[in-house]
């Protein structure tokens, strides 16, 4: 507890969605959903292909507008914010299908990141080669993620699995509160895994994360608790122990 | 050799060109020139912000029109209308953004398109201020500082100082973070959003400085001919400048200088010798397209390379 105490004495959740809905076309995709992640959590969203769950993260950011249903930040009500505006309230995501600017070079999609939150972003004369600051910034997370000797490859010159760790190290580049990574570990190798695996332990307490995994067995051991999301409604919510245990886990795996 | 060498040679070109040539030859330069900035400006939108217009005449032809209109009907002199004009262009252009930038991609070169043919259609109905078909006649150039830009040489270092700025302003906006930042949102403008960049705001605030550049050119545009009609408000002016665009390399900062010479060239001194030179404009840029599909900085550049790989092996 301490300085996110509300006045209720309650702490307030990192994250609160109440209600969420969306519909495509007639064809719910979140059906309702309500769940409370706390400050510093590792949260696991899993739930089989089509479970809503690239949806629910697509709500959560603002890149999809919400049928009905709120989200709360720290607090904060974020529901009607622009994408941009939630970035800047400290949330930060990661993409399945990996969004990066391909033909620009690592320390340039790092860049791109930390200028996101930089007033610089609007500085339309000075170079941008002379903006060390935020040069020394993007080599320090390239560092951290065991990317500095590629520094000054473009994005299409390196491997896929050196990809998601730029997905990553852009995400955490802007120190966010919340970080949201949306499969981190598709199509990786199983030393590959092991790297993202132990990027994903090795972040920080400060920061919240929600992780969504469609393969139950990946991702397992990174997160306290866990979701289970199928047809765009939570089934089970519990630590892994309950929800591994849960016979409506192995229902929605198992087919019954 | 490096940059700055080559640069400096050009620079040298450029000054004693007039020294060298004759007065059909120092015009057409002028021409080039206020052609380079026109060009150079739409490809702010266009290469560098993924953002295809097809109105870009509208700049062009507003700060031509509204600079002739305050000097014959205002009876304002140039040191005022020239102000003017780029401000109230600059404006028409921040209301233009909002109704343009609702879509993009195809939506928005329609509507950039639509925009601009209401200002091309109303420039032909409203006589009262445009004199319709006749267009505005009894212009002048200023005198800045006492020196009349009459003279075909004098015109042409006046032209090729503002170029020379416009251009340079142009590539210091590209490589700012702001440029860094239009170029991303035209690779990936979700991915831009969730970055915390105002994607919107980023397109329309290069919307603005594009059209700001645009009429610039249209000031000497207007100050060359000492006249202005309806059609340099017409779609065949936004094409042939995206025609520049494009057949120079778009998002590089030469290719449309290259692009806009090649047009202006063709328009100017083959039309003396072929009328119908639209057709040849046609079979140049195919030419260009099939032998430099991204246009001819980037393919010179690749061709450059592959001849120095080639030395090295």
């Amino acid at each position: 507890m301490g300085a996110l105490e509300s006045e209720k004495g309650r702490v307030t959740p990192a994250l609160q969605i109440s209600g969420l809905k969306k519909a495509f076309g007639g064809l719910p995709a979140i059906n309702g959903i309500t769940l409370e992640v706390m400050p510093g959590e590792r949260r696991l969203i899993i739930g089989p292909n089509g479970a809503g769950k690239t949806t629910l993260f697509n709500l959560l950011t603002g890149d999809l507008r919400r049928d009905a249903g709120a989200v709360h930040l720290f607090g904060e009500d974020v529901t009607r914010l622009k994408p941009h505006q939630r970035a800047h309230l400290g949330m930060a995501r990661t993409y399945q299908i990996i969004t990066l600017f391909g033909k620009n070079t690592l320390e340039h999609n790092i860049l791109l990141s930390l200028l996101g939150l930089s007033a610089d972003r609007w500085d339309a004369f000075r170079p941008l080669a002379r903006h060390g600051r935020l040069y020394e910034q993007a080599r320090e997370v390239l560092k951290l993620v065991g990317l500095e000797h590629l520094a000054a490859r473009p994005i299409a010159e390196v491997s896929y699995g050196e990809r998601r760790r730029v997905e990553m190290a852009m995400a955490l580049a802007q120190k966010p509160r919340l970080l949201l990574l949306d499969e981190p570990f598709a199509g990786l190798s199983r030393e590959e895994r092991v790297a993202v695996g132990q990027l994903i332990s090795g972040i920080p307490r400060e920061v919240t994360v929600v992780l969504i995994e469609h393969d139950m067995d990946t991702a397992l051991d990174l997160a306290e608790r866990i979701t289970v999301l199928h047809y765009g409604s939570v089934i089970v919510e519990g630590t892994r122990a309950q929800v591994v245990a849960d016979p409506k886990t192995r229902e929605v795996y198992l087919g019954g | 050799m490096n940059r700055n060498a080559w640069l400096a040679i050009l620079a040298l070109l450029l000054a004693v060109y007039p020294l060298a040539a004759g007065e059909f030859y120092i015009n057409l330069a002028s021409q080039i020139f206020i052609a380079a900035i026109f060009a150079a400006s739409l490809n702010l939108l266009v290469g560098y912000g993924g953002l295809p217009s097809l109105g870009h005449a509208a700049w062009l032809g507003l700060s031509a029109y509204i600079s002739a209109w305050l000097f014959l009907k205002m009876g304002l002199g140039h040191w005022a209308t020239a102000p003017l004009a780029l401000l109230a262009t600059t404006l028409i252009a921040c209301l233009f953004g909002l109704i343009a930038l609702r879509a993009t991609g195809l939506g928005f070169l329609m509507l950039t398109l639509a925009l601009c043919q209401v200002l091309w259609g109303t420039a032909y109905r409203w006589v009262a201020v445009t004199d319709g078909d006749n267009g505005l006649r009894g212009l002048t150039r200023p005198a800045p500082f006492g020196i009349s830009l009459d003279d075909s040489t004098a015109f042409y270092y006046f032209t090729l100082a503002a170029t020379v700025f416009s251009i340079w302003m142009i590539a210091r906006f590209v490589g700012s973070p702001f440029g860094a930042a239009l170029r991303g949102t035209r690779d990936q403008p979700r991915r831009m959003g969730a970055l915390g960049h105002d994607v919107w705001m980023v397109r329309w605030v290069t919307f603005v400085y594009s059209a700001f550049w645009g009429a610039v050119s249209g000031l000497l545009f207007v100050y060359y001919n000492k006249y202005i009609h309806p059609s340099s408000l017409s779609l065949t002016t936004s094409a042939e400048a995206i025609l520049s665009v494009i057949a120079g390399g778009s998002g590089t900062l030469g290719g449309p200088i290259i692009g806009a010479a090649i047009v202006v060239l063709l328009k100017n001194y083959v039309s003396a010798y072929i009328e119908r030179w639209n057709m040849l404009l046609g079979f140049v840029f195919v030419v260009i397209v099939v032998f430099m599909p991204d246009g001819i900085v980037p393919g010179l550049r690749r061709w450059w390379a592959r001849w120095k790989a080639r030395k090295v092996a």
